[in-house]
């Protein structure tokens, strides 16, 4: 009998769309580098309010910038956002990342900075923000069907004790939530390298394991055009080595333990592409670990599941990020990163299917509210994938 | 106490889970699997989260985990020793 049932319930703010968040930030959100200096200041005039700076938006083309305004409309439209407001070195650009958030409709507006200056540009920034501030203070809580909550997955800083302990908990948690409907996505396509026949006979479809492979043939063929040697000294990264993880395919057959044992892969994303029903989703993204974040909130996930063995660090602005870690020397000198110790697993303790209720039991408390580690340490990485360089 | 996990009975390489692990130490493993035990005396310090093999193998031979192929062996390894990238590397890339 699992912690969860079709009866289960969370509170989350219910949206203009339908859509149900677990949390209710009024974010600053720059179009470009050159906007981030006034969206910090809005959010440091504007109590509650969460500037989210980056470093690009300038000089992209083609299918870099789609992505660009992709993943900036995707954050916006994230249910964990309340109302948004926009800033960009000019009006059309900016107009475009508020056009598409506003299709949620959420309040959202946009501001240009030329022919204002940073000052004038903060002032008007700042009424908007304060009013959105105030607005959402007395938006509530209501309780939603756990089908409702879409949970994203990507482990860290993974070592062997990942894919013995903490991924497969998540891959059991997946199971569960994978019976009740929920939404659920995982990608990090290089790191599938190895274990790519596993994930490619768990699609639900024929044609979903042939844009599966397409998926991860285009990026090996990116990792073949740009190598120098092999891809030793990155995948498996010099912390997975230290951590014991030897090659990529020992590294990708731990990862894959997180999609579980009974999930099919539904359908296939692009980055930051939204997913249309649920089911599982695979999505084509890196491995690093803050894109890959970065691009599962902007496809609307609003739970994050992360499992690590060595101890990444990692959070973002507007999704909270659950770790779980199954190696006992990391939960003793990394505490703070940690929301759930899965260290009862590899000595027998606790089996497989009790941690994986300890892990939804997380995911339930922090859909209801309670900070992660770190929200509460003020990790907001938020890092966009650039497809090449700007013209 | 166990000392070290593998997922499948036939796999050549498990996983240290416990620090402290030296040379000479009798060790014993979960195959997680099959929830069976079994054992191997280590041959070198191996730190936890690193891997100790199970089996004496060859350059050439396919290194086993999760009962999949996570690699060949690049210099040869005895049973208890500490099995990592300084004999075991990737076939691919």
């Amino acid at each position: 009998m699992s912690v969860i049932s079709k009866q289960t319930t969370f509170l989350g703010y219910r949206r203009e769309n339908g859509r149900v968040g677990v949390r209710n930030h009024v974010i600053i959100l720059p179009l470009d580098d050159l906007s981030n200096a006034a969206a910090e200041a809005v959010a440091h005039n504007i109590k509650g309010a969460m500037a989210i700076p980056h470093p690009y938006g300038r000089l992209q083309f083609g299918a870099d910038l789609d992505l660009h305004f992709r993943t900036l409309i995707g954050t916006g439209s994230n249910p964990n956002v309340a109302a948004v407001v926009v800033i960009g070195i000019e009006d059309g650009w900016t107009q475009k990342v508020v056009d598409g958030i506003a299709a949620t409709g959420k309040p959202v507006s946009g501001f240009g900075i030329e022919g204002h200056g940073d000052h004038d540009t903060i002032m008007r920034a700042s009424k908007a923000a304060r009013e959105y501030v105030q607005w959402a203070s007395e938006k509530h809580r209501e309780a939603c069907p756990i089908s409702e909550l879409w949970v994203s997955t990507k482990c860290g800083e993974s070592d062997t004790t990942s894919g013995c302990g903490s991924n497969p908990t998540v891959g059991n948690a997946f199971d569960k939530l994978y019976e009740l409907g929920n939404t659920l996505v995982f990608g990090e396509t290089t790191e599938l390298t190895g274990g790519e026949r596993i994930v490619a006979d768990r699609c639900r479809t024929p044609d979903v394991k042939e844009r599966f492979m397409f998926m991860f043939n285009r990026y090996q063929e990116v990792i073949e055009r740009h190598k120098t040697s092999d891809l030793s000294d990155s995948q498996p990264t010099k912390g997975n080595i230290a951590g014991g993880l030897t090659t990529i395919e020992e590294k990708a057959l731990g990862n894959i333990q997180k999609i579980g044992k009974k999930c099919l892969v539904d359908g296939v994303l692009d980055k930051a592409e939204a997913p249309t029903g649920p089911g599982l989703w695979f999505m084509d993204s890196s491995s690093a670990a803050a894109e890959m974040v970065t691009l599962v909130a902007a496809a609307g996930f609003v739970v994050h599941t992360f499992p690590t063995g060595q101890g990444n660090v990692i959070g973002n602005p507007i999704l909270p990020v659950i770790k779980l870690c199954a190696n006992p020397r990391t939960v003793r000198l990394m505490s703070e990163h940690i929301d759930v110790d899965v260290t009862g697993l590899l000595q027998r303790e606790v089996t497989l299917d009790q941690a994986g209720d300890k892990l939804l039991e997380s995911i339930l408390r922090t859909a209801n509210g309670r900070l992660t580690a770190a929200e509460a340490l003020g990790h907001r990485e938020f890092v966009l994938t650039r497809l090449y360089e700007s013209a | 106490m166990i000392h070290f996990v593998l997922h499948d009975a036939k796999d050549t390489v498990a996983v240290v889970v416990v620090e402290g692990v030296k040379a000479g130490m009798k060790l014993n493993g979960w195959i997680m699997d099959e929830d069976k035990m079994t054992g191997v005396d280590a041959r070198q310090d191996i730190p936890i989260g690193h891997k100790v093999a199970l089996k004496d193998m060859q350059p050439g031979d396919t290194v086993l985990k999760y009962g999949i192929d996570i690699g060949k062996v690049v210099a040869p390894i005895k049973a208890g020793e500490h099995a990592h990238v300084q004999n075991i590397k990737t076939k691919r890339w």
